[in-house]
């Protein structure tokens, strides 16, 4: 192979995505597209049909004489821990005695067909007697079903703001489930090997996870099993821990047969199985003074946890974390109770809790601007936080004036979308249309970013270089499309001063790297991109006395050397190597060409007994300016155009980047609009496929949508002052409910109602409602 | 016994021993070896595994057209041409890429990847189609790929760049290949649960034949809706008959303003053909399904389906049109108001097929307009469809009124107490109004996850409102080129 190299560092330049060709010829390959093993089998899950219910009976005789079928797995059959779970083993990978959701796991069926074994997990039998379930949140208060003790944060006398408000904001507000719809459904493939050891291929953003959960069912050590992900079709949070069970499945079923398992989940099973976006209810009462300043304001936050406590109680802090947004709040009391129901669990989902937090105190603003007639993009904008006191979040973390981007976005972007006359516009259009009218939203973001479980903030990376000049590149991160090896890539070549055509990033594995974190909470490029650097550059210092050598420099001006384009240029004397020629010659030198890199990020903590600490590393920063036109008879929409400015610092691949900002928004947007999982009331789930859950298509993209990156903001203390953009824009469309709002409000005199999501019908509701006056 | 033979990627293959009821994407991930085509969802909704199969009937020529190969029974193949992701290439490395392929990896049109075979396919259509001419057709050509990472405006970027383009590819080349006509198949297999036998009958007597000697029988078409039998309910079918083998199906004729359009005629045909000339057909046509569905679908399919969301039905009973239906004796004709006789049944006896639909084209002193509301605007099916004429004399009254519609009642229905408000009443808001306060009586809709029974009856009277308004200016108006919904009620900047 003949390596052409860039003239120049590819960092911060816009690139290709690093799959890109494979992606649009078909030779990407993704777990169900490995090719099996001969012997291979396939695993299949009997679920429970009963949303809470007592096992009285379980028998696979029939189904263990079926043609095809090598095994039926119960609970028993596990030789190690029936208990898995993120961070609490509070699960049961196969139900024993209880079933506690529609679609809960009670037995595993190893067939060699998936039809085989799909008609040998029907004829399981499993005989259940149903108890009283909980299927909602306020079943659960009622029945005081909580995952965990109240988490509180606090500060000043939020009683006393509320007692003088000039302004006073009291109600509910309530967010729905939200279904991953990764288009690549969840999936396992388990290689036996010798000594009882296994090699898992998932699709999941943790494969530290898979193999520690699957070493804890197996009863091995973690060094008996080696997790690979070849790539993601999309993860969006539902494969941080739920992708752990079926690849745990598929090892289970590798170890009782000693056969190569498959566990491919089709879409029905998928959406049935899985758990969601955590609904949320938030009471809250807010006090605002006479010229709108946020004085006060009481929250209290459930979230539908779903069966088991999975990811829900970090969930339900980010939450409580993100109730501010980007205002100053100066009294609070912020209560958050994760709810215990008999739903499948729910778990991340970009934002992690974030955007349902947000939904809170934008609802507050929303209303308090029509209380206060204030346009509601001022009305914001006069709460950002800003220089002290104002830059306290109520968790106690400042919010570094010198970095608050909220202000010099919030300019930017009232002047780049042409805000004011707009808003105008659409007035004018509204006075003239009788039964469609058009709104404007604006909805600014800031969103803290850094695992809040703190121990979770590390990263590591291993990088090989081959004698002939060309690297492997092994990093922590998964790639499930966010482009995060795209960006490493671009670390690693701007670090040893090669193009990244002569670097190949490996399959995320945990024999390269160990104890790593989940791909998650926007940090994969921070955290691994610091890691990288550190392998990469580390094997640079090691190469530069080898090219001093054969350069014949001096040690001083071997300082001097630069790695540039897959040359090693002595800048003074004009003198310079190849980077194969040096990487050739170490290897001649007996130089270790391998490197690992580490990363902790520093100074981040929390303590949750007092709610108070510094659980982020910084804050990202964004704002939208939405427009949508709604008809007033069908309750249908449209999103005519929508101007995002985004802060990402310095970009490490701009390209990247947009598509984060553009795709966030989308899907965020249809979290919030067409986007509704229904369940029927005793648990069955009512949405579980394209035909019945409806995630945005393609035209409804905004019809004009404009993204531009923050220029000029390096982060400073970050990877090439970049800063993460995985979750914070799917939080700016929340600014396409102000917009519905604006817009139905249009159609009358009284305060708007809008249930979320926003679907037609709930359009129609609110319509009506106004027009009611 | 018959094989099934059909071309993937030029290359020819001949199929033994798989069930009838293979789907097409089972067919190419499995016995072909080629992963590239992807399962997102097994009910034609989301698009991943879109490929293109020639279909060398179609009205101004042969060409090709996206279709969901996850609803596709391999059988309906037989004698055809099939390319997917992995056939585009015309070499190795990036010199080789398909201009499709350079134009979505150049707009960063894809993150995971997972839908972008499909959306390279879909694609593939609109690079050899040079009608795209306005935004909605773009929007309708990629509308039923699904994507969840990139909000889609790379690739909106990327489809309008090759649009038309009509590149020398293999695919142009095959275009141009010599083409038998449709060849008859018997196909059938044993399997677990006995046998399933597949027909392409190519002529008349022989349909009968078998639809004789296969009392238990099920039509086939572009199996949008059957092949959800297939891999939602895993059903099992004694035998399957095909009418893609019978051309005279195919056939769209005009005869001043007589429209006659064969059972067979594809939805992506209808509403090329009736675009400009009968516009309450191509209004319910345009978000009727995804371009993938309505490259497959058929009139007769639809029609004889006889859901209550079949959205052509309300059309056809407000055109007040006659199926004919064909049996071994001959033709019968049956009038649009009673093909429908209960929830999914029709008035077609056994061993009758659905041959054609026949009406006239409105007169202009009609006014007539259709609609569809559903949750999300594109592919997704109705939560309440209508469509709704009258005729207004010179004075002004209303001489007559069909009001259609779809969503409402276990079939297809009139609003009889909507029209008797109208009838003989001057052409005017506050007789829509009245209208809209009769359909109450009409209807008793269902709640479901697609909609309240409140949202199906407020829709059903605020659409004989916005009706009103949407034919002020114009009798039988055209959709704008990206309308917010199918209701316009009111003026558009």
């Amino acid at each position: 192979m003949k390596i052409q190299p860039t003239p120049r560092s590819p960092l911060h330049q816009p690139a290709l995505h690093e799959s890109g060709v494979r992606h649009v010829t078909g030779e990407a390959r993704y777990v169900d597209d490995l090719p099996l093993p001969p012997g291979a089998l396939h695993g299949v899950a009997v679920t429970s049909p009963h949303a809470h219910a007592t096992i009285t009976r379980r028998c696979a005789d029939a189904a263990r004489a079926m043609p095809g079928v090598h095994a039926v797995l119960f609970a028993e059959d596990i030789p190690g821990s029936n208990l898995i779970g993120p961070i609490v083993h509070d699960e049961e990978l196969l139900a024993t005695t209880l079933v506690h959701y529609v679609g809960q796991a009670v037995a595993v069926v190893l067939a060699e067909s998936l039809e085989s074994a799909q008609r040998a997990a029907a004829a399981v039998e499993v005989d259940y007697e149903p108890l009283p379930s909980i299927q909602s949140i306020e079943a659960a208060i009622e029945a005081e079903q909580f995952i965990a003790p109240v988490h509180v944060i606090a500060r000043g006398d939020v009683e006393a703001a509320l007692r003088q408000a000039a302004v006073r904001v009291t109600g509910e507000v309530a967010c729905g489930a939200q279904d991953h719809f990764y288009l690549e459904t969840q999936a396992a493939l388990a290689l036996p090997e010798e000594n009882g050891c296994l090699t898992v291929h998932s699709s999941t953003q943790h494969p530290t996870e898979v193999q520690n959960e699957v070493a804890t069912v197996l009863g091995l050590g973690a060094h008996a099993v080696v997790c690979e992900v070849p790539r993601m079709g999309g993860g969006f949070g539902g494969k941080e821990s739920q992708a752990t069970p079926f690849a745990c499945f598929a090892a289970l079923g590798a170890h009782a047969t000693g056969r190569p398992c498959k566990v491919w989940l089709d879409r029905d099973t998928d959406m049935r199985m899985t758990g969601k976006r955590h609904p949320f209810l938030g009471k809250y009462e807010a006090a605002f003074d006479a010229d709108g300043m946020l004085q006060g304001l009481w929250v209290k936050l459930y979230s539908d946890a779903g069966f088991s406590a999975d990811l829900s109680l970090p969930v339900l802090d980010r939450a409580l974390f993100h109730l501010d947004n980007a205002y100053f709040v100066p009294a609070l009391r912020f209560e958050g109770l994760a709810c215990r129901t008999n739903r499948p669990s729910n778990t991340a989902f970009r934002g992690f809790g974030g955007p349902q937090g947000m939904v809170v105190i934008e609802e507050v603003m929303n209303r308090a601007a029509h209380a206060l007639k204030l346009d509601p993009a001022q009305l914001r904008a006069k709460n950002f936080y800003g220089a002290a006191p104002r830059d306290r979040a109520p968790y106690g973390q400042e919010v570094p004036a010198e970095h608050n981007r909220l202000q010099r976005i919030h300019e930017t972007l009232m002047r780049s979308s042409d805000y004011a006359a707009r808003k105008q516009a659409a007035a004018a259009f509204n006075a003239g249309s009788a039964w469609v009218k058009r709104g404007l939203g604006y909805q600014p973001v800031k969103f803290g970013i850094s695992f809040t479980k703190s121990i979770l903030n590390q990263a590591g990376a291993l990088v090989l270089v081959y004698a002939d000049g060309t690297v492997q590149l092994n990093h922590g991160g998964t790639e499930m499309g966010q482009g995060l090896h795209t960006k490493m890539l671009t670390v690693c070549a701007h670090e040893l001063g090669v193009g990244v055509e002569s670097i190949r990033v490996m399959t995320t594995a945990t024999d390269k790297v160990p104890n790593t974190s989940a791909t998650a909470a926007s940090s994969g490029s921070d955290l691994n991109g610091q890691a990288v650097a550190a392998a990469a550059s580390e094997i640079r210092e090691r190469l530069r006395p080898v090219a001093a050598g054969l350069l014949e420099l001096s040690e001083d001006e071997a300082a001097d050397l630069r790695f540039e384009g897959g040359v090693i240029t002595h800048p003074n004397s004009a003198k310079s190597v190849p980077f194969a020629d040096v990487a050739h010659q170490a290897w001649v030198q007996r130089v270790s060409l391998s490197a690992t890199g580490y990363y902790a990020t520093p100074g981040v903590g929390y303590d949750h007994a007092t709610g108070s600490g510094t659980p982020f590393y910084y804050f990202a920063y964004g704002a939208v300016v939405c427009e949508v036109e709604v008809n007033g008879l069908t309750g249908e929409h449209r999103m005519l155009r929508a101007d995002i400015l985004h802060d990402v610092g310095t970009s490490l691949v701009p390209t990247i980047d947009r598509g984060q900002v553009e795709g966030g928004f989308v899907q965020g947007v249809g979290w919030l609009t067409c986007e509704e999982v229904l369940f029927a009331d005793d648990g069955r789930p009512l949405t579980t496929g394209p035909s019945t859950y409806k995630i945005p298509a393609f035209g409804d993209a905004p019809l004009d949508f404009r993204v531009d990156l923050l220029p000029k903001a390096p982060q400073p203390g970050v990877v090439h002052g970049s800063k993460a953009v995985g979750e914070p824009p799917f939080m700016l469309a929340i600014g396409a409910v102000t917009a519905l709002r604006d817009a139905i409000a249009a159609f009358g005199e009284a305060e708007v109602v809008l249930s979320l999501p926003a679907t037609p019908e709930a359009i129609l509701r609110a319509v009506e409602h106004v027009r009611a006056g | 016994m018959d094989c099934v033979t059909f071309h993937v990627n030029g290359r020819k293959t001949t199929v033994r021993d798989v069930s009838p009821t293979t789907t097409l994407l089972q067919y190419l991930r499995g016995p072909l070896h080629l992963a590239g085509t992807k399962e997102g969802c097994a009910e034609g909704d989301c698009g991943a595994c879109t490929v293109v199969v020639l279909d060398a009937e179609a009205p101004g020529g042969p060409r090709w057209r996206a279709v969901n190969s996850c609803l596709l029974l391999v059988p309906l193949l037989h004698g055809t041409h099939v390319f997917t992701v992995e056939g585009l290439r015309s070499g190795p490395g990036d010199e080789g890429l398909h201009p499709v392929q350079r134009a979505l990896v150049d707009a960063l049109g894809s993150q995971c990847g997972y839908c972008t075979p499909g959306v390279v396919m879909s694609m593939v259509e609109a690079c050899h189609r040079t009608d795209l001419d306005a935004g909605w057709k773009l929007d309708d050509q990629m509308c039923g790929n699904l994507c969840r990472c990139t909000g889609y405006r790379p690739i909106r970027e990327a489809t309008s760049s090759i649009a038309g383009l009509c590149p020398d590819d293999r695919l142009r080349a095959a275009l141009s290949g010599k083409r038998d006509a449709q060849p008859s198949l018997d196909y059938a297999t044993d399997g677990l649960r006995g046998s399933q036998r597949f027909c392409i009958p190519t002529d008349w007597d022989t349909l009968f034949d078998v639809l004789e000697r296969h009392p238990s029988h099920r039509f086939i078409q572009g199996a949008t809706d059957l092949g959800l039998d297939v891999t939602k309910h895993g059903r099992h079918f004694d035998a399957l008959v095909s009418l893609q083998g019978l051309s005279e199906l195919r056939r769209l004729d005009t005869n001043g303003s007589r429209w006659s359009v064969g059972a067979g005629v594809k939805l992506a045909d209808l509403e090329d053909a009736t675009d400009h000339a009968v516009p309450p057909l191509s209004r319910m046509l345009r978000f009727f399904g995804s371009r993938q569905i309505k490259n497959s679908a058929t009139v007769g399919g639809n029609l004889c389906n006889a859901s209550p969301i079949g959205d052509l039905a309300p059309v056809f009973l407000a055109l007040d049109a006659t199926f004919v239906a064909r049996g071994r004796g001959g033709e019968r004709r049956v009038a649009a108001e009673h093909f429908f006789t209960g929830y999914r049944e029709t008035a077609l006896q056994p061993g009758e097929v659905l041959a054609r639909v026949e009406f006239e084209a409105p007169p202009p002193t009609a006014r007539f307009a259709s609609y569809k509301v559903s949750k999300r605007r594109e592919m997704d099916i109705s939560a309440v469809s209508a469509a709704l004429r009258v005729h207004v004399d010179d004075r002004g009254t209303i001489t007559s009124a069909c009001f259609a519609f779809g969503g409402m009642a276990a079939t297809p229905a009139r609003a009889r107490a909507a029209e008797a408000a109208a009838l003989g009443q001057t052409w005017s808001e506050q007789t829509l109004e009245a209208c809209a306060a009769a359909i109450g009586s009409d209807f008793t809709p269902l709640t479901d996850h697609r909609g309240s029974a409140w949202y199906r009856s407020t829709l059903a009277a605020n659409l004989l409102r916005g009706f009103y308004a949407d034919v002020a200016d114009e009798p039988m108006p055209r959709l704008p080129d990206r309308p917010t919904g199918t209701l316009l009620g009111g003026p558009r900047a």
